[in-house]
């Protein structure tokens, strides 16, 4: 594309905080640990809990470690960025808000082919679930709309509406560029490349050769006890950070490659129950009925 | 009269749901209007992803007026009995009618505005609507109990003539205005009425019939294709599925690096079509164009330039990694790829991939050499006219079956690796496709490709049969494993429960058998499957190294290489007398044999393959009379043999013979079954017989033997012929002969003719099953 000025990755980012932040938005910073999507960050799980209306936006660095490629694949990173908004309840004006946005960061709808196509979300780990949409511009998945129905194994009353954008894939699209290493990240000459390319080869590296699966397995049990402690004490907001751990554990165990078809489904297991508990704690201590 | 517009706004429905909605919509809205004694003159459905609408033609302004009479009690009758009758129809008693002693009541009900059922109608209409899912959104969903709807509703348009239906459902009230297209139509569009209302959208670029959307789709996706020389691969799926996602539907056409062509084609089409949405095409020698089809949703300013380019990139980003799988796989041989399904789980009482892998290569193996598959021979069964009977005799050389039985085992070796592919990680339909292709560029024969990529055939009713030997051997293998081990491990379907598809599995069974008229002995199958169960459980307590022997003791040679080769084919590979004599043996840690143990599989096995059949045979349009009168038999365990004998009945009881001696039996049958003679003895004569009696035996004399021969041969018309000579004489004896003479040896002789008749025709088929 590239009508007008074209945004480079930072300011794809400044300029959805500013649009965001002037619809209410309160724009948070990303959650310090490691987590596989934005969903995961306690702003949007245990938020979209409860009655409390709750407007927030932030981007999440996301890691999957099984998608690291050293590097070498131009659309495939173990560590990306995801830009996140929720609003509870979801307003009644959001795919307008949305489209907003779209043109904010410079896609005209009357030049670029924007689509709303079935896509429900489901997260067995968070007990979670809505409906809604991936949105394709000229046939590319930009985002994806859902409306949570369901968090924790528990209804969401109200609804919040989740928006995720690919930041990434998206100021691809914007710039014209094949290659995401090739991303101008500011306007003075510093790609994506020169901020990450080092990153994803030492860190795919290290996902699936080095990292110590002796040490790995031994910190899942870890964040499963401290979880419990957790929960005995009354403090959901440290258990589900337990949750959070276990599950990037888990996800580097996956990618070592050890963890057997029997054993995964048992892993997976644990840490749905870590999630869905603090859900179920964090729903008692506030005193919010199911 | 008048005319009735509806039109239901919401945010973008799924394009799936969309036809069925439509649909949905006018058979609740007609139910809704029926029981106010509404009927429209006809009714026009539309539906957009963003809109369901339609239009009542020809509503009367009001229902009609209705008057129903009530007979009540007697005027004598008890109080109660008047009260009863007061409060079922809302009267005072001095409005009832005295009819003769008789309480009357007449109850006039006024006509109804027909506006007032449709602003009751409508909202009853949103709230039962039957979403595959929905879902609550907004300040509203605060409580679970808020409107449900498949995305947020956001409008209601409802005009009876001109004049506005007020209907409030939640908080979306009806008025006159709706949306036009999202991005071509900025502000809301004041509908009149329901003859103003498709072009007043036209105009606002919204074309609300999902047909007329298809015809644009398919009239401009052709010409865009025509203009490069291309044609368009028919697929009114995607058309439909385009249709639903557009409310403008603008088709482009787009091109890819023709260098993607190295890719299979299947890959490509999958890429495009799943996807991406993108219509495929085809050049002018048919083979796959470097170009693809998008459906756009807007008229664009730059007349699509920008979203063909960004369709393309998208493209060729998928396509890329679609020709990195297609190298990446191929580096490693198909063999390697096989060695990780022992990481995959097939099922945890079953083992992984690898285990079913092992066994179903074994028993492909076995199934040739058995000959089982492969043989040239054709099968007797059915067999008519010369054609079929021409390679009689023609059995394979063994050389020619060792070689067969090669390529089965390594085929089915090779069938499932694919699953490990990335190419099938990414497109799982692929699976066996994919690995056919793999195959081939390694070099494999191509029987061993072909049934690779065939191996899951057929899926499902109307799906390719697969005929070739090494292919049949494979698909049957893998279908038969997953049946017996699942049975044995007693997961057999139940009720509406069939999680591991076995019924579809056992109907695949039955199609390659009949197919290739393929002589499969299911119970000898079963029998064997036993056995190796016997091995199994022995090799779990090896160790008991004592108990183990104890069992060889018992047994003799043959059972105890069954036993100490430890090896579940072991079972397989030896004959049947000594896998009868095997599973018939005590084990020493258990009481029962191995044959009291699973007999109830063995029984549920079979029952379950007769079951599929009568399914089978009853949607391929036979009598189900004349399948029960073949199954009725019992004992056989032969699906080719059974439905060619089915086949025979049928044919039989079609003719003139067949029919009167379907009278005969019957005759015979009832005199049989109120004397109680329930079997066929030997007949003794003690007296000169009657002519028509004489000759009946006479005939059975001669027919009985060879309907019976005929059947050993398996020349099942040969019997139905047998048993028409009997058709005379039996028709001659009910003429001229009392059964009921009162002499008792008479009699008793009588009876027994009748029974032999009775036998002889059991011989085929038990008639007394078959109606009319």
């Amino acid at each position: 594309m590239a009508e007008g000025k074209v945004l480079s990755f930072q300011d794809l980012i400044l300029t959805l905080h500013a649009y965001w932040g002037k619809q209410g938005c309160v724009i948070l910073q990303p959650l310090d640990m490691e987590v596989g999507a934005g969903t995961f960050h306690p702003a949007t799980t245990l938020r979209a809990l409860g009655p409390n209306a709750w407007n927030a936006a932030y981007v999440q660095p996301s890691r999957r470690p099984t998608d690291g490629r050293y590097g070498e694949n131009p659309n495939r990173l173990q560590h990306y960025y995801q830009y996140q908004v929720i609003m509870k309840p979801s307003p009644a004006n959001l795919q307008e808000l949305y489209l907003g946005s779209l043109v904010e960061i410079g896609i005209d709808p009357l030049v670029h082919d924007i689509r709303f196509v079935e896509d429900d979300w489901e997260s067995p780990t968070l007990g979670a679930w809505g409906l809604g949409w991936e949105v394709w511009c000229d046939g590319m998945e930009v985002t994806q709309f859902t409306y949570f129905q369901q968090m924790g194994g528990y209804d969401c009353k109200p609804v919040a509406g989740e928006l995720t954008y690919g930041l990434e894939r998206l100021a691809m699209y914007i710039q014209g560029v094949d290659s995401v290493y090739d991303l101008k990240f500011n306007d003075a000459g510093v790609t994506y490349g020169d901020v990450f390319l080092e990153n994803e080869k030492q860190m795919s590296k290290w996902n699936f050769e080095v990292a110590d699966t002796e040490k790995l397995f031994r910190w899942f049990k870890d964040c499963r006890a401290e979880y419990d402690q957790c929960i005995e004490n009354g403090v959901p907001l440290a258990a589900f950070e337990q949750a959070i751990k276990a599950s990037h554990t888990f996800n580097l165990l996956q990618a070592r490659g050890v963890i057997s078809v029997q054993e995964r489904a048992s892993y997976m297991g644990q840490v749905r129950d870590m999630a869905k508990g603090s859900c179920e704690k964090w729903m008692e201590v506030n005193g919010w009925a199911a | 009269m008048t005319d009735f517009l509806l039109e239901i706004r919401c945010e973008e429905i799924p394009a799936r749901m969309q036809l069925k909605a439509s649909d949905d919509l006018a058979r609740l809205f007609t139910e809704e209007l029926a029981k106010a004694g509404l009927k429209p003159a006809s009714i026009d459905s539309f539906v957009t992803p963003r809109r369901l609408a339609l239009i009542a033609r020809d509503l009367p302004l009001e229902t009609a007026a209705v008057s129903e009479e009530f007979k009540g009690p007697r005027t004598s009758a008890p109080a109660q009995a008047l009260d009863g009758f007061l409060r079922k129809t809302g009267l005072r008693q001095d409005q009832l009618e005295d009819r003769d002693g008789v309480y009357f009541a007449v109850v006039n009900k006024p006509g109804r505005a027909t506006k007032d059922v449709l602003a009751e109608a409508v909202p009853a209409v949103i709230r039962a609507f039957p979403w595959p899912k929905s879902m609550r959104w907004g300040a509203a969903s605060q409580t679970t109990e808020s409107l449900r709807w498949v995305r947020p509703l956001k409008g209601i348009v409802a005009i009876l003539g001109e004049d506005l239906v007020d209907i409030a459902v939640e908080d979306v009230r009806s008025g006159y205005a709706t949306l036009g297209h999202r991005f071509h139509h900025a502000g809301e569009i004041t509908i009149g009425g329901a003859d103003d209302y498709v072009e007043k959208l036209r105009a606002c670029h919204v074309i609300v019939s999902h047909q007329e959307r298809q015809a644009i789709i398919s009239t401009k996706a052709d010409e865009a294709a025509a203009a490069h020389g291309y044609s368009v691969i028919e697929d009114k799926g995607l058309i439909a599925e385009n249709a639903g996602l557009t409310e403008w539907p603008v088709p482009l056409l787009g091109d890819f690096d023709p260098a993607f062509l190295e890719v299979p084609p299947e890959v490509i089409q999958l890429t495009l079509r799943i996807n991406q949405k993108y219509f495929v095409l085809r050049d002018a020698s048919g083979k796959l164009a470097p170009a693809f089809i998008c459906t756009a949703n807007i008229e664009a300013k730059d007349g699509g330039v920008a979203i063909i380019a960004g369709n393309r990139k998208v493209l060729a980003a998928r396509l890329s990694d679609a020709r990195f799988f297609w190298e990446q796989d191929r580096k490693t041989k198909l063999a390697d790829h096989a060695q990780k399904l022992e990481r995959i789980t097939f099922h945890e009482k079953l083992g992984t991939v690898a285990d079913k892998v092992e066994r179903v290569a074994k028993l492909a193996r076995w199934l040739v050499e058995e000959g089982i598959v492969g043989a040239s021979a054709p099968a007797k069964a059915g067999a008519q006219g010369d054609e079929a009977q021409s390679g009689h005799g023609l059995l394979p050389s063994q050389e020619h079956k060792e070689e067969l039985a090669d390529l089965a085992e390594r085929a089915a070796r090779l069938a499932k690796a694919d699953l490990v592919t990335e190419m099938v990680g990414e497109f799982p339909e692929l699976q066996g496709v994919m690995g056919g292709y793999y195959a081939r560029a390694e070099g494999l024969p191509d029987a061993v490709a072909d049934a690779i990529r065939d191996h899951y055939k057929p899926v499902g009713q109307g799906d390719d049969v697969p005929t070739a030997p090494v292919t049949v051997a494979v698909s049957l293998a893998d279908k038969l494993d997953t049946l017996l081990w699942f049975f044995m491990r007693e997961m057999q379907p139940s009720g509406s429960r069939d999680p591991f598809a076995l019924r579809r599995a056992a109907l695949a069974v039955i199609a390659l058998l009949t197919k290739s008229n393929l002589r499969l002995n299911l119970r000898m199958l079963t029998t064997r499957i036993i056995a190796a169960m016997g091995v199994i459980e022995n090799n779990q307590r090896s160790s008991d190294r004592a108990a183990r022997d104890e069992v060889i003791l018992k047994g003799s040679h043959i059972p105890k290489h069954i036993h100490e080769d430890g090896d579940v084919m072991a079972a397989f590979r030896s004959s049947q007398a000594a896998v009868d004599e095997y599973i018939a043996l005590e084990f020493p840690t258990g009481s029962a044999s191995l044959k009291d143990r699973f007999s109830g599989f063995e029984v549920q096995f079979l029952d379950f393959f007769a079951d599929r059949l009568k399914v089978q045979q009853k949607e391929a349009g036979v009598r189900h009379d004349l399948i029960d009168a073949v199954f009725a038999l019992g004992g056989e365990d032969d699906l080719v043999r059974l439905l060619a004998r089915v086949k025979a009945l049928q044919s039989f009881v079609a003719t003139d013979d067949g029919t009167n001696l379907l009278a005969g039996y019957k005759r015979a049958a009832n005199i049989l079954k109120k004397e109680g003679v329930e079997t066929a003895e030997a007949i003794s004569l003690s007296y000169t017989p009657e002519q028509a009696e004489a000759d009946l035996l006479a005939a059975l004399d001669v027919a009985e033997p060879q309907a019976a021969q005929a059947v050993a041969a398996e020349d099942f018309e040969g019997a139905m012929a047998a048993l028409a000579t009997l058709r005379a004489p039996i028709d001659a004896f009910f003429e001229s002969v009392t059964v009921n003479d009162a002499d008792p040896a008479k009699r008793t002789t009588r009876l027994a003719l009748l029974a032999r008749v009775r036998a002889a025709v059991h011989n085929v088929a038990d008639f007394s099953k078959i109606t009319g």
